[in-house]
């Protein structure tokens, strides 16, 4: 296959990986390094290394919107980032150590949880009563924007949500990939921030969880300019394309397609880390 | 409430403030990067479009692809590979200026709390582009 070939086939990918992963909110990054190794044949390596740099892009440009919104909560996105740099950096480092199959198992897992995760609505939890004595001490607690006006609300479960920060933090950098499902899992369940806060700011933190392991990654040689060209542009491209379409409605039908995908997907990169074809 | 200094006006570094700055930072620093990588990716397309493409194997990217000073030296002669990686830098980049900001703007607040946590993760972020645990 030619350079230009192979470009053009990887855009094309990135981009539809891009757009259905805005119009579910599931995030294409997740995608982005099982369809690398399953149907382009690249070496897991280059692959998470393109989705970090690819995961970046689209999780900066859209938070520049939602910070302006007023959704995203920057102090709690702060504090965490405490916990997912630190995991990031454990997860490049954990990646560089053990055999590419293992990775792949732990990737097919992780899939199939996120695919798991998407099928299941978000739960509704009534808004916390209470804040954590750490929300206090840290001002976490905060308001956001509602069609009522902006409506305060607490934070629960500080040191429980950090906890769960630092596992993202590690899958981030282990995967190359946003780790939004444990994200959101840390925040919505744990902290009990109101779903439209908990994502915005999951999203807000991507960026920096990445970047901790994407400088790892530049280091030890796995950023590879000619393959990140198209997926960090297909991606980015999809994205934007995705949330100019549909903001905030996520058609079941497409979630259904873009879950199957994903388990699809999983399978083929847990039947590849086992008999250790990668 | 601090107080402010007489150039700013009285809510120049309050929360909402900074928050449309920190949006106007990022979205500027993606629309850069991608910029620089499209036109990278442009010239790579004209020299080696019609060469092999396989990755099957991995080699790792030669070490002038993968220090800052060789990404930019490079790209300053415009070799394409290297514009691309100017311009996944510059992406990299972005988060990593993002919380600089932020630790000026708890500064500005006299938030000392925030800043000591914001110069963490900025000490955290330094530690992975300087290639802890590379090699």
């Amino acid at each position: 296959m030619s350079v230009l070939l192979f470009t053009a086939l990887v855009a094309v990918g990135s981009l539809a990986a891009g757009l259905l992963g805005a119009l579910t909110g599931l995030g294409g990054g997740i995608v982005i390094v099982p369809m690398l190794t399953v149907l382009f044949h690249v070496d897991i390596r280059y692959a998470i290394g393109a989705s970090l740099v690819s995961v970046i892009a689209t999780s900066s440009g859209a938070a520049a919107a939602y910070v302006k919104e007023g959704f995203t909560n920057v102090r709690v996105g702060m504090l965490l980032e405490v916990a997912t740099t630190v995991g990031a950096l454990v997860g490049a480092y954990i990646a560089g150590r053990v055999p590419t199959s293992a990775i792949a198992v732990v990737f097919g897992l992780v899939l199939l949880y996120s695919a798991y995760r998407s099928a299941r609505p978000p739960a509704r939890h009534a808004a916390a009563a209470r804040a954590h004595p750490l929300a206090d001490r840290l001002r976490l607690n905060s308001t956001y924007p509602t069609p009522q006006g902006m409506q305060p609300y607490v934070v629960q479960g500080v040191p429980a949500g950090f906890s769960l920060m630092l596992a993202a933090g590690v899958l981030s950098g282990l995967l190359g990939i946003g780790s939004g499902a444990v994200k959101v899992l840390a925040m919505d369940q744990a902290m009990r921030l109101p779903f439209k806060v908990s994502t915005t700011t999951s999203n807000f933190m991507i960026g920096v969880t990445a970047a901790a392991s994407a400088g790892v990654y530049l280091n030890r040689g796995y950023i590879d300019p000619g393959l990140s060209l198209p997926v960090m542009l297909g991606v980015l491209t999809g994205a934007l394309v995705g949330a100019r379409v549909l903001s905030g409605a996520r058609p079941a039908a497409l979630r259904w397609l873009f879950g199957a995908v994903v388990v699809v997907l999983a399978l083929e990169m847990l039947y590849k880390g086992l008999t250790g074809s990668v | 409430m601090s107080t402010r200094p007489p150039d700013a006006g009285p809510d120049a570094w309050s929360d909402d403030a900074v928050d449309q700055r920190l949006g106007n930072l990022l979205r500027a620093g993606v629309m850069l990067a991608a910029a620089v990588t499209a036109l990278g990716g442009v010239l790579y397309l004209v020299q080696h479009g019609h060469e092999l493409a396989d990755r099957r194997v991995f080699h790792g990217q030669p070490p002038d692809l993968r220090s800052v000073r060789g990404i930019v030296a490079g790209a300053l002669q415009m070799r394409s590979r290297w514009v691309i990686q100017l311009g996944l830098l510059l992406l990299i980049a972005t988060p990593v200026a993002r919380v600089l900001f932020s630790l000026y703007a708890f500064v500005r607040q006299r938030d000392t709390t925030y800043v000591a946590i914001t110069a963490i993760v900025l000490a955290l972020l330094v530690l992975g582009l300087l290639g802890f645990g590379g090699g």
